[in-house]
């Protein structure tokens, strides 16, 4: 790609030449585009394999009885589904592959604020994935316990709890540091001009998952030391025989985990609120309201994490103030997608693929939304708790949401990140299949765990078999759409037509620089004097 | 915005008072258990503990010399913590 020259010159960061070569050019470099583009991989590669997992136990739920795979193996798989999907793919997800390339250009800084600090957390990441997945193949098998690991079982299953607990204590230190980095990189490296309420939205949106970052996830971290504490020195904190107390595992595990959820989320909403002004060619409706919603999820967010323990025998008055601070977290939800909504009324609208990834990730997010209220109340949750409405309830949400909004920043910021354009025909076919195959796939479920369908069993009774069927088929569609999706991204970016600087009139920083960026971004720092969605 | 903390260059003596400090909050700790306080032992416990943070946190790490930004940070952080710890005992304590 000889031909992308910056105006004066610069090689962009794709051809840089610099002390190592090779793979070596890659792995050991901390251009933070680079970095972003090694997590960029990495995540890809885990989806895949995470994917292929979840289609199998589709394929085993396709009738009852047992079909390719038994109860243990059934277990180990959605473990290995969980663990692979959560802590390696949309935890770092968004931040670690899009905030690493464009929260700086964003801003208009070179790069993060510790660049060797941040090739360091992809190291790490790289680590814990590779400890995590040991525990497969050693020791007394898989883990069969899910991605939760709950106590009383994660310390009595004979299987290979260490490598994973420790696994994911690793990745729990990559996230920090990565969230550490971007904290201070936004405090201190937005360019001149830029205040605070200058600053684009994705940025804002990886401001607060920064902060969620660095404060929930030391909590996991412990927790997991906790159970490896457990299971080799046996220090009683959640054997009951030991004077410790199982619940307690839950609060410290869902202290984290519910705050990782909005990890996922937010950075999510930050792209969609990115995509919306561009292919509306307009503001972006009630921007301090999109930062205040941030801000206010990312803190009420800290509270609610009991509504995943109302049947394991908390006191009544924990129950209904969870159930209320839940209550109150999907206002600020409720905001964005009416910003988001009112945004595009009156626009004139440019159809692309990124925008269809966008409007899609709206219709998802909202019916995952809507069941969460559902189980956030205390009657419905006795009779849905465990259930398959749970499993659609987050794969809405968390597929549907952070994964919808994942494809839609891959399709938006393609041009820029490899230069190239991807085939719009493709991506477009690529889109509607994924779309049909996942509304067949998770919609079903709703009304199997209404229905009494439990979660986390290899086999279920004849009464289930119909909506099973739906469910299996549409895996198949959704991995069909998955497969063109990635076949044809995987072609552009090797054959595809050059990208133009702009492709879509988008107004913030990065489509201010050469696609593909030279090395330092920009030749000199821009002086920020109007708000980033001026479209006048 | 930049670092324009106070300068400060603190004498030994400064550390070796945390030294004691912390010496002397955790036998008060490991003391008090000797004394039946029920519900209200967690809360000693997390108080003489939060002392003993605020107390590195203040004099050994510098937050008193730096910009105010720091403190304000880290006071957030610890309402944050609280409001959980709090938030978990109305479990424990109403079961
Ligand atoms: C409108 C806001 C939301 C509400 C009211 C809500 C409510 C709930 C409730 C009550 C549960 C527990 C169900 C049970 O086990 O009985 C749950 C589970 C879950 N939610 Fe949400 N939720 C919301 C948003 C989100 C978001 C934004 C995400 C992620 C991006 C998410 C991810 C999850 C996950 C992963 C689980 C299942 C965890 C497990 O047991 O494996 N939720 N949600
Ligand atoms: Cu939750």
């Amino acid at each position: 790609m000889s031909e992308n020259l910056t105006p004066s010159g610069e090689p962009s960061y794709l051809q840089y030449k610099g002390r190592y070569r090779g793979i070596f050019a890659w792995i050991f470099s901390t251009d933070h585009k680079r970095v972003g583009l090694l997590y960029l991989w990495s995540i890809m590669t885990f989806f895949i394999v995470g994917a292929i997992l979840g289609l199998l136990m589709k394929m085993e739920l396709i009738s009852p009885g047992k079909n390719i795979m038994g109860p243990q193996t059934y277990n180990g798989f959605f473990t290995l589904h969980g663990i692979i999907m959560i802590f390696l793919i949309v935890i770092p997800g968004l931040p670690a592959v899009f905030g690493n390339f464009f929260l700086p250009i964003m801003i208009g800084a070179r790069d993060v604020a510790f660049p060797r600090l941040n090739l360091t957390s992809w190291w790490l990441y790289m680590l814990g994935a590779v400890v995590v997945l040991t525990s497969q193949f050693t020791g007394g098998g898989p883990p069969d316990t899910g991605w939760t690991f709950y106590a009383p079982y994660s310390f009595q299953t004979p299987t290979n709890m260490l490598p994973a607990v420790t696994g994911a204590f690793i990745l729990g230190f990559s996230s920090i540091l990565t969230g550490l980095n971007f904290i201070v990189t936004i405090h201190r490296m937005r360019a001149p001009g830029m205040s605070w309420f200058k600053m684009p939205l994705f940025p804002w949106s990886l401001y607060a998952t920064a902060w969620i970052q660095v404060i929930a996830t030391p909590i996991v971290g412990v927790t997991l030391l906790m159970i490896i504490a457990e299971r080799t020195l046996n220090i009683g904190f959640f054997n009951p025989a030991l004077g410790g107390d199982p619940i307690l595992y839950q609060h410290l595990f869902w202290i984290y985990s519910h705050p990782a959820v909005y990890i996922m989320i937010l950075p999510a909403m930050g792209a969609i609120s990115e995509i919306i002004p561009t292919f509306s060619r307009k503001t972006i409706f009630g921007y301090k309201a999109i930062i205040a919603s941030t801000v206010a999820i990312a803190f009420v967010g800290y509270f609610v994490w009991g509504h995943h323990m109302f049947t394991s025998g908390m006191s009544g008055v924990a129950l209904y103030t969870f159930s209320i601070l839940t209550f109150l977290v999907a206002i600020p939800s409720a905001i964005k997608v009416f910003n988001w909504v009112s945004t595009m009324h009156k626009a004139s609208i440019n159809l692309q693929t990124p925008f269809y990834w966008a409007v899609s990730f709206i219709f998802v997010f909202m019916i995952g939304g809507f069941s969460g209220l559902v189980l956030g109340a205390l009657s419905t949750n006795v009779h849905l708790h465990d259930t398959h409405f749970v499993v659609a309830h987050f794969h809405f949400i968390v597929f549907g949401g952070t994964g919808f909004a994942f494809f839609g920043a891959m399709h938006y910021w393609f041009p820029k990140v490899f230069g190239r354009q991807y085939d719009a025909g493709w991506a477009n076919i690529g889109w509607l299949t994924f779309f049909i195959g996942f509304v067949t796939l998770y919609g079903p479920m709703f009304y199997l765990g209404i229905a009494g369908m439990p979660r986390r069993y290899y086999d279920y009774v004849e009464v289930f078999h119909g909506g099973n069927i739906i469910s299996s088929f549409g895996a198949i569609i959704l991995i069909a759409g998955a497969g063109i999706i990635i076949a044809n991204l995987v072609k552009s970016a090797i054959y595809g037509e050059e990208a133009k600087q702009n492709p879509w009139g988008g107004i913030t920083l990065e489509w201010q620089v050469p696609s593909p960026p030279p090395l330092e971004n920009f030749d000199e720092i821009p002086h920020i004097t109007k708000g980033p969605y001026d479209y006048s | 915005m930049d670092n324009n903390g106070k300068p400060h260059i603190v004498p030994y003596k400064n550390h070796i008072a945390v030294l004691a400090v912390l010496l002397i909050l955790t036998a008060l700790s490991v003391a008090v258990t000797s004394i039946e306080l029920g519900p209200l032992t967690v809360t000693v416990a997390l108080l003489l503990a939060t002392a003993k943070a605020l107390v590195v946190l203040i004099y050994f790490m510098h937050l008193k010399f730096d910009n105010i930004i720091y403190s304000i940070m880290v006071a957030f952080v610890m309402f944050s913590i609280i409001s959980i710890i709090v938030i978990t005992f109305l479990d424990y304590l109403f079961r």
